[in-house]
């Protein structure tokens, strides 16, 4: 379970979250609102990348925002970047080993676990094939199979099916459904695609300019008024 | 995980065992033949004065080595290697001449001592990135030269300096009793060498490695990750200063004496240009930009031409690099040499 409470961040005179006060209880939650609404600031300070004005989280009990960046992916915290971030001169298995040996699982399970996160997420490919000659959406796979393996409590998803042709978004929505039962770990899925979030989500909660707007079970967020008006920008 | 998935023992299940296949296996063996040549051949058939090129070509491989982990493998642009060299002989040479240590052992202690002033230096610095970490190693540099133009190289006198500031009668910083000659010290300075690469190699193939190829692409992925990338980046700016500090003892057993005016800043600049030449992303890049540093003016002296003009080849050869091969010569020759064998070979047929 993730509390976030009064959570603000502020770039200069812009305030990017404004006292977001929010609970992910667990499975797979929606992220939404239009662009420039504090969703990535919010992952951002998840990763411990932005500082925040004021606010907490609390995560499973502990206090993320005191631990130091680099320690929450150890820790449990895993994320998607919305510009894909797999790292080019490495290998698939390279790629995600990377991140199961910065964790505090042993060298023992390794392998297992890291071809398990690979085929997890369905990944097409020789593990031994770079990154930097796969297609964006096989690329999208490796991040994800990143944010799943060993351990994960949270994995924050942001945009990844962004630019994906429709095929590969229903598989990666398919991917991102299993991962709360396959991992234990709590997802959240940042999305523009309606569809997708609707497929993976049962609860949803909406933010716009910074502000939490509406939350809930998902199919009732997106019939809410004030969700609707803040996409479409109806009156 | 994944047990439901039904996985097959393909070939992508062997990954991450990593046993050497057949053209590895032809690597390696090549590369043993190339050495064995190089140890072995070159001082029978080189002159003493190419022998004594190629001796510093086989030390300044090591400080463009340690340069291309630095540019290449974490993206940190340095311009001050020439004074992490300088400050490897120093030290080197003082502890030549105060003790009597066995070779090795003194330049493990100048590569260690370089590695904290690396170090020291780094911390600060890697806050910083691109030109401003340029800059600033740049002026490390030019403090490190003034720093040395007053205290002096030491030739055998006492105290910490180690300088007397006699002109005459300089005793000549000692060799190791089994490399005395010119083409023993050339064997003993490319073994230095290929400990120095292995020592690369040890890293880029494991776990720092992948975590420097992750900083160079992105921070953030690298945090994401669970990479502290502070200690990475200050690994590597440690490993640099460590290998460029045993470059700095071979240097000095090498020349024999050494002045602060061999050290100029500028250097630093040509070294730079010469090892993007070379190629960053590759081990052989560094022999490259060590051949282009050290052997290809050691040619044109001999041929009678003006060193000067390497300036503008240099110059030239950094902009054809940046434009059309970002991984260097070390990448660019044999790929345009497969290019045109496949064209020869369409052409025959």
């Amino acid at each position: 379970m993730i509390e976030v409470e009064g959570l603000t961040v502020r770039y200069g005179g812009v305030t990017s979250l404004d006292a977001m006060s929010l609970t992910f209880t667990d499975g797979t939650c929606g992220l939404i609102g239009p662009n420039g609404a504090g969703k990535t600031t919010f992952f951002n300070v998840l990763s411990g990348f932005v500082r925040p004005a004021a606010g907490t989280v609390r995560a499973f009990g502990v206090d993320l925002l005191s631990m130091a960046h680099f320690r929450r992916s150890r820790w449990g915290v895993r994320r998607t970047f919305q510009t894909e971030q797999a790292i080019e001169e490495l290998s698939v298995f390279d790629n995600v080993a990377m991140v199961h040996e910065h964790s505090r699982l042993g060298r023992g399970s390794r392998r297992q676990d890291v071809l398990d996160a690979i085929s997890f997420v369905g990944l097409d490919a020789d593990p031994e094939t770079k990154v930097r000659t796969l297609g964006a959406g096989q690329r999208r796979l490796v991040e994800v199979a990143r944010a799943v393996v060993g351990r994960p409590r949270l994995v924050l998803l942001d945009e990844p099916a962004a630019g994906l042709p429709d095929q590969e978004t229903g598989h990666l929505g398919d991917v991102i459904r299993r991962i709360p039962e396959h991992t234990g770990a709590l997802a959240i899925l940042v999305d523009h695609d309606m569809s997708l979030v609707s497929a993976c989500c049962q609860t949803t909660a909406v933010l716009d300019f910074g502000k939490l707007i509406a939350s809930g079970a998902t199919a009732d967020v997106l019939r809410d008024d004030a969700v609707i008006r803040a996409y479409l920008g109806v009156a | 995980m994944g047990a439901d998935l039904g996985l097959r023992e393909t070939p992508g299940r062997q990954a991450g065992r990593r046993r050497p296949g057949r053209p590895q296996l032809i690597r390696i063996a090549t590369i043993t033949v190339l050495l064995l040549f190089v140890l072995f051949g070159f001082p029978q058939l080189l002159s003493l004065y190419y022998i004594d090129t190629m001796t510093q070509v086989a030390v300044y491989s090591m400080v463009t080595l340690a340069l291309g982990v630095l540019v290449g493998r974490v993206g940190l642009v340095s311009l001050g290697q020439i004074a992490v060299l300088a400050i490897g002989a120093w030290v080197a040479a003082r502890l030549l001449f105060a003790t009597t240590q066995p070779y090795p052992v003194v330049l493990l202690e100048a590569g260690l001592i370089t590695m904290a002033a690396g170090v020291v230096i780094g911390l600060p610095a890697l806050r910083l990135r691109g030109l401003y970490l340029a800059l600033i190693t740049l002026m490390f540099a030019g403090a490190i030269t003034v720093v040395l133009a007053t205290l002096n190289f030491p030739n055998g006198g006492h105290g910490f300096t180690g300088y007397n500031g006699s002109l005459v009668h300089i005793p000549p910083i000692r060799r190791p009793a089994i490399a005395g000659g010119d083409p023993a010290y050339f064997r003993y300075a490319v073994i230095v060498a290929i400990l120095m690469f292995a020592l690369v190699l040890a890293h880029t193939k494991t776990k720092p490695g992948r975590a420097w190829a992750a900083i160079r692409q992105s921070e953030p992925a690298a945090l994401a990750a669970g990479i502290n990338t502070t200690l990475y980046k200050l690994w590597a700016f440690a490993l640099a200063s460590f290998i460029t500090g045993v470059a700095g003892g071979v240097l000095a057993g090498a020349v024999h004496y050494l002045y602060s005016i061999g050290f100029p800043t500028q250097d630093s600049i040509t070294l730079l240009a010469v090892t993007l030449m070379g190629g960053v992303y590759s081990l052989w890049g560094a022999v490259v930009a060590a051949l282009l540093y050290q052997f290809l003016p050691a040619l044109l002296n001999n041929w009678g031409v003006s060193a000067d003009w390497l300036i503008i080849l240099f110059g030239l050869g950094v902009l054809q690099v940046l434009t059309t091969a970002p991984a260097g010569l070390a990448d660019q020759v044999p790929r345009d040499l497969a290019r045109l064998g496949r064209r020869l070979r369409r052409s025959a047929s």
